[in-house]
């Protein structure tokens, strides 16, 4: 059983691990703005999920599993809220000649 | 090698890169992202070091307090930025040979200490029981160099002085600020109005929690300052005019109770900050909690800065 779950853990995480990494890829070859925030934001945000994930089965109690999922909710509507905020300056920029 | 090694190796040289970045960078703002980034991966190594209150406080003030004060200063200073003349080559490399030679005195102070090295940290525990709380780093802070404390938040109202000083004579007491207007249906309206009951209760829990777990009453105030600013930058209020009284009250009170608490240890009891054993934990969060309003308060005044209006333009 331990050793189930610690496959688990490593499988997710790494899972998460890859995610973040094509975030990155993403956030450096996309072309412009809004791309970017996509990648960042959707990969990133699959990414923590996963790792969040995988750490649930090494939490000692539920009370600490609902901080692990809390912190990904706060990171979830952080991240998206500034998104919106970076596009909306970004749509309205002059794209570099 | 083994696993945690090659971490430890990884962030130190990310911190290097993510510094020396910091230092190259030709635009300000794009120094003070880089700043900002530092400063949480700081914040990794200190956890790496099983120094989580102090891996708080840098996340919460290193990363992001002093964050947002160096993006309010850069965009102050953009039209100033550009024609600015850049220091000349033999200056900079003076700068570099200085800094260089300070870091390397530091790592031969620190690699040349004796194995183990010498610590207090037997005598801090052993007390512990004495002072009530679990946590030995709320027993330094609050018990055992409470005068350090105390000083420590003087210095802070001070500050807040010295940024109120720089107003112009007649917008002294004044509101701090420009007044912020954002869409009351966007994005940055919305996440005020959702994210401060939930940063609030983090921010006390952080405060409740130090006196047995990591925590401390810095970092949530930091977090309840940031929750203010949000409000403000979202529309949702408006910085209070620097002149009214609660207000001055509020950034006083808490050191206004350590001194009270302090010279009450000196009349009813050994020293200045002496705590009666019975009532040490009491007297302790009656203390912290009132530095959590002047911290909170003190902070989330710093970022707005000196005060320029009247009322509402």
């Amino acid at each position: 059983m331990g050793g189930a779950l610690d496959l688990f853990t490593i499988a997710a995480v790494s899972l998460g691990a890859l995610f973040f990494l094509a975030g990155t890829v993403g956030l450096l070859r996309f072309p412009d703005t809004l791309s970017r925030l996509h990648a960042l934001t959707k990969a990133d945000n699959v990414g923590l999920a996963l790792v969040v994930i995988g750490l649930l089965p090494r939490v000692e109690g539920p009370l600490d599993a609902l901080k692990l999922v809390a912190i990904w909710l706060l990171v979830l509507l952080s991240g998206s809220t500034l998104s919106q905020l970076v596009a909306a300056v970004a749509r309205d920029e002059v794209p570099p000649e | 090698m083994n696993g945690a090694t090659a971490f430890a190796f990884g962030i130190a040289a990310l911190v290097a890169a993510v510094a020396a970045f910091t230092v190259a960078a030709r635009a300000t703002f794009a120094a003070t992202i880089g700043f900002t980034a530092y400063g949480l991966l700081l914040s990794l190594i200190w956890v790496g070091l099983a120094a989580v209150d102090v891996a708080l406080a840098e996340a919460a003030i290193g990363g992001g307090l002093t964050g947002v004060l160096l993006l309010g200063t850069a965009t102050r200073l953009q039209p100033i930025d550009a024609a600015a003349e850049r220091p000349g080559p033999a200056l900079r490399g003076l700068a570099a040979v200085l800094s260089a030679a300070v870091a390397a005195g530091l790592a031969a102070a620190v690699l040349s200490l004796p194995d183990p090295a010498p610590t207090l940290a037997p005598a801090a525990a052993e007390h512990l029981t004495a002072t009530g709380v679990g946590n030995p780093v709320t027993a330094v802070l609050m018990a055992y160099r409470a005068t350090d404390t105390l000083l420590e938040k003087v210095v802070l109202v001070l500050a807040l002085a010295g940024v109120w000083s720089l107003a112009r004579d007649d917008m002294w007491g004044a509101r701090p600020g420009p007044r912020y207007r954002a869409d009351p249906k966007g994005a940055l309206a919305f996440l005020a109005r959702l994210l401060p009951p939930v940063g609030i209760v983090v921010g006390v829990f952080i405060l409740w929690v130090s006196a047995d777990e990591p925590g401390g009453a810095f970092q949530g105030a930091t977090i309840i300052a940031a929750m203010w600013q949000l409000s403000v930058m979202a529309g949702l209020a408006d910085e209070p005019a620097l002149g009214r009284g609660w207000l001055r009250l509020l950034l006083t009170i808490g050191p206004l109770t350590f001194l009270a608490v302090g010279l009450g240890g000196l009349w009813l009891g050994a020293a200045f900050l002496a705590y009666p054993p019975a009532f040490a934990k009491p007297l302790i969060l009656v203390i912290e909690f009132a530095m959590l309003a002047t911290v909170a308060a003190t902070l989330a005044l710093l970022m707005a800065g000196p005060p320029q209006r009247r009322s509402d333009p």
